[in-house]
């Protein structure tokens, strides 16, 4: 008896943990790769073994799909983090990361290669300045983005729209023109290995793990979440509204360039037309997976990181099971409009209801 | 269903996170009444009334409305318009980025042959509706324009435009001046005439007695009684609505001191905000009580705001405890040792989707800064402390503050500033739309946080209420400060003060 009432407490508490649905969605997404490699007879659980390979160019490394996932997910995982703030400090999204990762990139690329040089093996500078300029770019261009929405009040979506259209042009400008080429070990680590792990997962989780110990230890995320929900309100309480509203934008621009840093070394170059394309999208998807309302105010950061791995996930399986290139988006955006419909307040209104008319019909 | 009944509801039921919220309450209302439901906070009123609307989702019971057979459930506001519903709420709820013609026709725009908006007929009609109300409005002008009293009206000639059966009226003179009221009221006869049956809800015993025919009585959610309101006297009532005889307002006294040799808390001179207060000077010493009183939109709370730093001062200077300061904005302020508690409370109190404890710790976070956060022991341990003191009815102090009734949401935004102990505080229309009995303790308050030595600048509609609390009183009209009363104040007196004119 009060062991049925105990599976009930705990079935109550998964009922009301925010995660639960990103959660399954991302369940959901494994299990369709556990069912087709059991269908065309291969061990069912292949995609989620790791094994370790011996390569000539890394040295031994960590192989699997869940390896892949985690290591491709990376660059929509750091934007995510930084979208989630400015979605829930202003209730808007910036639409401009994917171009400010390609600005960034260019720019380092262009200093650690030298002014018109479009293809280099040794560095014009040392690496940390090269890096050191991303950070620098990105933090600016966020900065401004940060301006335009907190102190000109111009909607999220128009004033991001500029940078959006303007940043790879920038970066292109700075490049010459040219797509230049870093072939330096140096660099290209921070797309390789670190040891068997490859270095974009490591990068990804340095920077969720200093962002949660940041939003633990102070308290910004309650500050942010409160003028998301009331700008007004905040302020007369004693919150810099603007201030804060600022500072998202301007962490999110950080973000862009940690996640153009990855991208670029990747490909040891700065593609400016490439690195970052849509994954703006990708981004405002993962924080709107993770249960997070885009209407801003409340959010959690988990939820959009689980969010991002998702998409990944979406991709990489729509590969496995031998889904064109082309044809990828179609079925990603099926399987996410699932997703999306599932976690809708509407829809878990109509299954709570539905639930509630079978037990009474139990009962009678 | 019996005759001149136009709606008959029994037996709602309806269960919150936590609460129960009504349980088996019953309510019917005739043709061309004015019926008021009273309670205190969290009595289950606006629940009710929400059941009605189609708001809430009530789980038992049935709702009968004249002219329909069977029972009826809406399930939106609209559901509710087309049986004959119409419901004007405590909070304005209409768009302020639109005309005011736009927001008396939103989703029943009159249309022209080609299925466009007619926007002439809209406009002119729009004019005829507020001129035969006898609220001068210009109805191309956005809403936000206008007071919050005029955008209430707005709400109201809406809801009364719309061919109603039963007009539901949830605390809606709780934001406008006696003549405002008593427009309100001369139309609230007019329809009643018309055959209309009215619900009332207000806190006002005057109002009620002066225009209701029938009184239904709520407590804790369930139904107390229903009765004429011939045999309900006020003692009567307020004791059917706290299950208890009460005199506490007589209780209320404040001390009779002369402050004029008291230390100075706040002294302000020439402060000013460009078109909404004149340049005024003001001292409060400390341990005073000091009364704003004056018609709405008279500066009352621009007056407050200006020194607050809510709206920044454009000229004057302040002087905090005798030293100069520079207030730019509010945490300006809160660090020299202020709090507002603002009268909109929907728009700058409380922050809807955070949960009772953040909402008190809100302001105590702010000003120890980002970076030295509150660990969550103390935050729990700070809100039940003030849960507890104001005794806010609340679920758990997890429960998010929107789910707390609107008095309830009040004691939470008092504790916030309680919590950041404050050396002088401005409490903007605390008390308004709340029960009696949370008034009393309001006021309590205010004469214990000056006896504790603190400073209090309270701004109220209600005259009465400043008047039992105040050492001072000052009278604010059409921006500015036109005089100060320290001694005998008398309600005839302030009345006077407020009106202008000779004497």
């Amino acid at each position: 008896m009060s062991k049925k009432s105990n599976s009930k407490i705990y079935w109550n508490k998964l009922k009301n943990w925010p995660l639960l649905l990103p959660v399954i969605a991302l369940i959901l997404v494994m299990a369709v790769n556990i069912i087709h490699d059991a269908a065309i007879g291969e061990n069912p659980l292949s995609f989620f073994m790791i094994s370790l390979r011996n390569t000539t160019t890394s040295g031994t490394i960590l192989y699997g799909r869940i390896i892949d996932i985690i290591n491709r997910g990376s660059e929509v995982a750091i934007l995510a983090i930084g979208m989630t703030l400015v979605v829930s400090a202003s209730a808007g999204t910036d639409i401009s990361v994917g171009s400010v990762m390609s600005l960034c990139a260019s720019f380092m690329c262009m200093m650690l290669a030298g002014y018109g040089v479009s293809s280099t093996t040794t560095l014009a500078m040392p690496l940390a300045i090269g890096l050191l300029c991303a950070v620098v770019m990105g933090i600016v261009c966020g900065a401004f983005n940060g301006t335009l929405v907190a102190h000109l009040k111009i909607q999220p979506m128009v004033a991001t729209l500029i940078l959006y259209s303007a940043a790879r042009a920038i970066g292109l400008l700075l490049c010459n023109d040219l797509i230049v080429y870093v072939r330096n070990p140096s660099f290209a680590y921070f797309g390789a290995f670190t040891g068997p792990i490859p270095t974009p997962i490591i990068i990804t989780a340095i920077c969720i793990i200093i962002v949660s110990l940041v939003l633990k230890k102070t308290a910004l995320g309650m500050y942010i979440q409160s003028v998301g929900i009331n700008a007004r309100a905040s302020r007369i309480a004693g919150l810099n509204s603007r201030l804060l509203i600022f500072l998202a934008y301007t962490l999110c621009g950080l973000f862009a360039a940690i996640a153009g840093i990855v991208a670029s070394s990747r490909i040891t170059s700065a593609d400016s037309n490439n690195i970052g394309l849509y994954l703006e999208m990708d981004a405002i998807l993962s924080v709107a997976l993770g249960g997070n309302s885009l209407g801003g105010g409340k959010f959690n950061l988990a939820g959009s990181i689980i969010g991002a791995y998702t998409i990944q996930a979406i991709t990489t399986t729509l590969y496995a099971l031998g889904v064109s290139t082309n044809q990828a988006p179609v079925f990603k955006a099926i399987i996410v409009i699932l997703i999306v419909v599932i976690e809708a307040p509407p829809f878990k209104a109509f299954v709570r209801k539905f639930n509630a008319s079978r037990a009474a019909a139990r009962e009678v | 269903m019996e005759n001149n009944v136009v709606l008959r509801a029994r037996g709602i039921s309806m269960t919150f996170p936590g609460v129960k919220a009504l349980d088996n309450v019953q309510l019917t209302l005739r043709k061309g009444e004015i019926h008021a439901l009273m309670g205190e906070n969290g009595a289950g009123k606006s629940t009710l009334i929400k059941c009605l609307t189609g708001i809430n989702d009530f789980e038992a019971g049935e709702i009968h409305i004249d002219g329909i057979n069977g029972t009826i459930k809406n399930h939106s506001t609209r559901d509710a318009q087309n049986v004959g519903i119409s419901t004007v709420y405590q909070e304005v709820n209409l768009c302020p980025n639109l005309s005011v013609a736009e927001n008396l026709f939103i989703g029943r725009e009159p249309l022209t042959k080609l299925h466009t908006i007619d926007r002439k007929s809209y406009n002119s009609r729009s004019q005829k509706i507020m001129d035969e109300l006898g609220i001068s409005v210009d109805v191309t002008q956005n809403l936000e324009n206008y007071s919050l009293a005029i955008q209430q009206m707005v709400a109201i000639a809406r809801a009364v435009d719309m061919e109603c059966k039963v007009l539901i009226l949830d605390e809606p003179t709780s934001s406008l001046d006696d003549e405002e009221v008593e427009k309100l009221f001369k139309l609230m006869r007019k329809l009643k005439e018309k055959g209309v049956g009215i619900l009332f809800v207000t806190h006002f015993l005057e109002q009620v007695y002066a225009v209701c025919d029938r009184i239904t009585v709520l407590r804790n959610g369930t139904f107390v009684g229903e009765y004429p309101i011939s045999e309900l006297p006020r003692v009567k009532l307020v004791a059917a609505m706290m299950g208890k005889y009460l005199n506490d307002l007589e209780s209320i006294h404040k001390e009779n001191k002369d402050f004029t040799n008291a230390p100075m808390e706040i002294s302000a001179k020439g402060l000013s905000h460009t078109g909404t207060v004149k340049p005024f000077d003001l001292d409060i010493h400390k341990g005073e009580v000091v009364g704003v009183a004056g018609l709405l939109g008279s500066g009352r709370s621009e007056l407050a705001r200006a020194i607050y730093g809510a709206d920044k001062a454009n000229t004057g200077t302040l002087e905090v405890d005798g030293k100069p300061v520079k207030i730019n904005q509010p945490i300006d302020a809160m660090n020299k040792g202020m709090g507002m508690l603002p009268d909109d409370r929907k728009a700058e109190g409380i922050i809807a989707d955070l949960s009772v404890r953040e909402n008190i710790i809100l302001a105590l976070q702010a000003k120890r800064g980002m970076f030295k956060l509150l660990s969550r022991a103390k935050q729990e341990e700070i809100a039940d402390r003030y849960i507890d003191l104001v005794q806010i009815k609340t679920a758990s102090r997890e429960t998010l503050i929107k789910q707390l009734s609107g008095g309830n949401q009040q004691k939470v935004i008092l504790a916030r500033w309680l919590a950041t102990d404050p050396d002088f505080l401005i409490l903007d229309e605390p008390t308004r739309g709340i029960d009696i009995g949370t008034k009393s303790e309001i006021q309590k308050l205010i004469i214990k946080l000056a006896g504790e030595g603190k400073s209090v600048l309270f701004i109220s509609s209600e005259i009465e209420e400043m008047l039992r609390t105040s050492n001072r009183m000052i009278i604010m009209r059409d921006g500015e400060k036109v005089g100060e009363l320290d001694r005998e104040l008398s309600q005839e007196g302030v009345m006077h003060a407020i009106a202008g004119g000779e004497g």
